[in-house]
């Protein structure tokens, strides 16, 4: 293997990438805690500079079709491409949210710009791994900067509980994927996934061999579980995602959705597409039962930010619908899914940021009562983005659920479309609740007209300018959502 | 102005009016209102030049547009009206004409935001049934829940969180079973076009679950007992013109499903299933009028007349299917379906009037209980004398639009069997004696409480709507032919559609 400039130019989203963290770690040690915005201005500075560098290589030479790199351990292909562009931007406006909620509690330090940018280096590098190692390497790179930043309010005990547990449960679950990867290494003789896809295509029906390569994919597909936080294996969500501190909540519960839908595609499409068959029904059990305990327990929720992971969830069971269905198009159904999700998702923790201010979290969903009243701007978005994750036409969330399951009734499992649907009517009745707590709700006292609640932030901030964005495109992709839909179709196919 | 692109105006033009009334808001008076009966009428306008420049003698689809929309998923925004959905463009914008009016002075609370949810709630309407696109027609199907949601919830009465949860989830848990089965056809067909499903072969037990699939979608929004249970609820708590919109158009969208993919997309399993879809519809005739009879609360019993009179609807669409086997001819049929489109329009005018009637009393006493009435004949003359006039209407006294459609209701029904004749027919009976009898307490006797002998008559606002609408409900009963010619072509062609098999031997 020998480095190759064609090699070097394919990653130069990654290298930029990673010398704006390492710029970013070193600026922010010789800056006092007034300047500070500086860091932040040259966080999002770095995203949007590594997503033009994405940009820029995918209308170079050879940019079309898929590209082996670094002797085949990593890969440049369109779905690549566009996956990092959508993290990027969903980065960006991650930052934005977070920026005063962070001042206030006194968060806003360089670790947590320089972790968040580490982290989504480690989405990068997942999304475009095309061998067992790049793929480990990538994803714990991702988890282990996301272990910090929950922890990053050290001093709150519900913060670093929840750090314990996502670390602790976060751990055993690379463990899982690790011992799945050394039994289909065993199997096949080759961390590669174009050589194991080869393997699994030629020998496949061999009965011993057939048996290892089973084994490996039960344990490849819990760590994938794990990791997307489907059930069985999504106790740690609703507890990190209520712990740890809401903007960190924002991050983990939208962008590294896309990494882990990529970290599905490149296993299990691109390595095991031969043994489709097998993980067709691991992935249907999870994505019933994602789809049925989500929605469920999600109704029994008080708290914003628990309710949300519990719809995430769920959400991740859609997902999951596309992908099992097994064709191209269930695959550019579900990319169109994550990437719509992971917006809309992005949108609603960003509205517990904005209407949180200092010694105040808005996470009750009590809180919002009446903010029709307060600030009927914000009401509106809210709405437009509930309705969203409930489906609801004319936002982008609809075209979401509907391109997911009409692959589900092409690919003739029409009882899984029903029981799909039967869930998200369950699931419509808690983004009502929200919907009823913000508009029809009455304020009972003047007490709480005068909580901090009572005046949201001006909508020139950030924080209200992202949010209005945020939920208009929610609105403007629900309404002509054609671009984006044609967008993954030449990823995929 | 390009009659081409009629169908997009009256889609789109209530809703940027009902946007920019939202922009006024109420910081500038009465302002947004004006600016919203405006649009109204604009609509209204519109509308009618549709109904004059109507071709009577095709059952075509007229108006059409067509462009592609969202290509990837084969979705078009096609646009196009026949004899059966054109009356119910108009009747819509016309009620919300009504609808503006009827809110003017009584919405103090955000007044120009609940115009604005009325004018993008009949955008929305008008395209659900203009729309010849099956996603389309769901995207308009769905969306238009959402400004009802708020309309409940926000301007409603006291139990009005739960009604409008109940009433969103029962409508929602409906139609999504009809997106998977149009999303079946998409995969059968490839294409979203409804009038492409009208042609497509289907085997019996595809159109067999197709159908159970559509039954719950429609049986919901019309109601068909026995998923009538939210329309009650939702009708007590809803302000007033939330009650018109809901009984006068929504509940045409369910029969009108009936009518554009039912009957025509799964004809074999719609005829194998007719005596079913009958005893329904004679339950909702019969049982629910009693069930009418026994309300104490005013709009609850209008709503479970509603009921009782959409029962009717449903049973002259599937008398055809009687017919047809008794006689093997669809001669003599067409009677059932335009007696119940006849009793849609009319039934849209006469709910809406009753809810107002109701709700003029209300805005007064804010009681629907009969027993706080009594003897408001002798404070409030004037409306007396129209309330009479709707309740006979919604008895169905000849000469009013209510005895059109249920007479030929009937009579379709006398040319298939005599003993469904008979129970629809006692619908005449039991609808006269819960309307009158309601009447009865409400208006005539003593004055009994010093509320009603305070009240004051009608102001000229309230006037004004009340005559509009009993025109209307006049002329149409008076001569009820122009309607009935609008549909004949498509109705005539509707009953073709519903006899020829679409699965070679399976019946």
């Amino acid at each position: 293997m020998s480095l190759n400039s064609t090699d070097l130019f394919a990653v130069a989203p990654e290298i930029t990438l990673l010398t704006m963290a390492c710029v970013v770690l070193l600026v922010d040690l010789f800056i006092t805690d007034e300047a500070r915005v500086i860091t932040w201005l040259l966080t999002l500075g770095s995203l949007i500079l590594t997503a033009i560098v994405v940009v820029v290589g995918m209308g170079g030479e050879g940019s079309a079709g898929s590209q082996l790199l670094f002797g085949g351990s990593l890969v440049r292909d369109s779905m690549g491409d566009i996956l990092k562009i959508s993290t990027l931007l969903i980065g960006v406006m991650v930052f934005l949210y977070s920026g005063s909620y962070q001042k206030e509690r006194d968060l806003y330090r360089g670790e947590y710009f320089v972790l968040g940018l580490f982290g989504i280096l480690g989405m990068m590098i997942l999304i475009s791994s095309y061998s067992f190692l790049t793929l480990y390497l990538g994803l714990e790179l991702m988890s282990l900067a996301m272990y910090a930043m929950v922890a990053l309010q050290r001093d709150s005990l519900r913060a670093s509980e929840a750090a314990m547990k996502y670390f602790v449960l976060g751990a055993l679950a690379s463990g899982m994927l690790l011992y799945g990867i050394s039994m289909l290494y065993g199997a096949t003789e080759s961390l590669n996934l174009t050589e194991v896809a080869a393997v699994v295509q030629q020998q496949g029906g061999e009965k011993d061999l057939n048996l290892v390569l089973l084994f490996g994919l039960v344990f490849v597909v819990s760590g994938i579980a794990f990791k997307l936080g489907a059930v069985p294996f999504h106790m740690w969500v609703p507890d990190v995602y209520h712990g740890a501190p809401t903007s960190v909540t924002l991050y983990i519960g939208s962008i590294p959705k896309i990494a882990a839908f990529a970290l599905v595609m490149r296993l299990l499409v691109d390595g095991l597409g031969e043994m489709v068959v097998d993980w067709q029904q691991m992935l249907t059990i999870l994505a019933l039962l994602s789809m049925a305990i989500g929605n469920i327990i999600a109704i029994a929720q008080t708290n914003l930010k628990r309710m949300l992971a519990y719809s995430g969830i769920s959400h991740i069971g859609f997902l999951l619908l596309g992908v099992l269905s097994g064709t191209e198009a269930g695959y550019e159904a579900s990319m169109f899914y994550v990437i719509t999700y992971a917006f809309t998702s992005a949108g609603a923790f960003g509205m517990i940021l904005l209407m949180s201010s200092k010694g105040f979290e808005a996470e009750e969903i009590n809180d919002y009562r009446g903010l029709a009243k307060r600030s009927p701007w914000f009401a509106l978005m809210m709405m437009i983005l509930m309705f969203s994750m409930a489906g609801v036409p004319p936002t982008v969330g609809f075209y979401a659920k509907l391109a997911v399951l009409q692959q589900v009734v092409t690919a003739d499992m029409v009882w899984l479309a029903v029981a799909a649907v039967a869930f998200s009517v369950i699931g419509a009745f808690y983004y009502l609740r929200v919907i009823k707590v913000i508009y029809f709700d009455k304020v009972d006292s003047d007490a709480e007209i005068s909580s901090p609640l009572a005046s949201p932030k001006f909508e020139l901030e950030p924080v209200g300018l992202t949010l209005s964005l945020n939920a208009l495109v929610v609105l403007a992709l629900g309404l002509f959502p054609g671009q984006l839909m044609v967008l993954c179709q030449s990823a995929i196919g | 102005m390009n009659s081409t692109s009629i169908l997009s105006l009256l889609i789109w033009f209530p809703i940027v009016g009902g946007l920019l009334t939202l922009m006024i808001g109420d910081k500038r008076g009465v302002f947004g209102r004006v600016a919203a009966l405006f649009f109204a009428i604009v609509t209204l306008i519109i509308s009618l030049s549709l109904l004059s420049d109507f071709d009577r003698s095709t059952h075509l689809m007229q108006f059409v547009e067509l462009l592609p929309w969202i290509e990837p998923f084969s979705i078009n925004y096609h646009l196009g009206v026949d004899g059966i959905s054109m009356p119910f463009i108009v009747l819509t914008s016309f009620i919300t004409l009504i609808v503006v009016i009827a809110g003017w002075e009584v919405i103090q609370d955000r007044n120009s935001q609940y115009m604005a949810a009325f004018l993008i709630m009949t955008g929305l309407m008008n395209g659900v049934f203009a729309a010849l696109d099956a996603i389309l027609f769901y995207i308009f199907w769905e969306a238009m829940l959402i400004p009802m949601f708020i309309i409940i919830g926000v301007w409603g009465g006291p139990n009005r969180v739960y009604a409008t949860i109940k009433f969103f989830l029962y409508t929602f848990l409906g139609s999504v079973f009809m997106l998977i089965s149009l999303l079946w056809l998409y995969s059968e067909s490839g294409t979203f076009s409804i009038l492409a499903y009208h042609d497509l072969q289907i085997g019996m037990t595809a159109q067999l679950l197709i159908f159970f699939a559509f039954l719950l979608a429609f049986a919901v929004k019309v109601p068909m007992w026995p998923v009538h249970t939210w329309l009650p609820d939702a009708h007590v708590e809803a302000p007033t013109g939330g009650s018109v919109v809901l009984a006068a158009i929504m509940l045409k969208m369910g029969a009108y499903g009936f009518l554009r993919f039912s009957l025509p997309i799964v004809p074999d399993a719609s005829s194998e299933l007719d005596t079913f879809m009958i005893t329904l519809s004679l339950i909702a005739v019969v049982y629910i009028g009693f069930v009418a009879l026994v309300q104490q609360d005013m709009k609850k019993l209008i709503a479970y007349s509603s009921i009782s009179h959409m029962g009717f609807v449903t049973l002259g669409f599937f008398i055809p299917f009687l017919i047809y086997k008794d006689s093997g001819s669809m001669a003599g049929a067409a009677i059932g379906v335009e007696g119940g489109l006849a009793q849609m329009i009319s039934h849209g005018f006469i709910s809406g009037a009753m809810f107002l009637s109701v709700g003029v009393l209300y805005d007064r006493l804010h009681s629907r209980q009969i027993k706080d009435y009594g003897g408001v004949a002798k404070t409030m003359p004037m409306f007396a004398a129209f309330m009479l006039f709707f309740s006979m209407a919604n008895a169905g006294l000849p000469g009013t639009s209510g005895f059109v459609g249920e007479f030929m209701v009937i009579l379709g029904a006398f040319r298939a069997d005599f003993w469904i004749a008979f129970l629809a027919a006692t619908t005449l009976i039991v609808g006269a004696a819960y309307t009158l009898w309601m009447y009865k307490r409400v208006v005539y006797g003593k004055v009994t409480n010093d509320g009603v002998a305070a009240l004051k008559d009608m102001s000229r606002r309230e006037f004004l709507m009340m005559s509009i609408l009993a025109l209307a409900i006049l002329g149409m009963g008076l001569y009820p032919a122009p309607v009935v010619d609008i549909m004949h072509a498509s109705v005539d062609h509707l009953l073709e559609q519903m006899i020829t098999s679409k699965c070679g031997s399976c019946l």
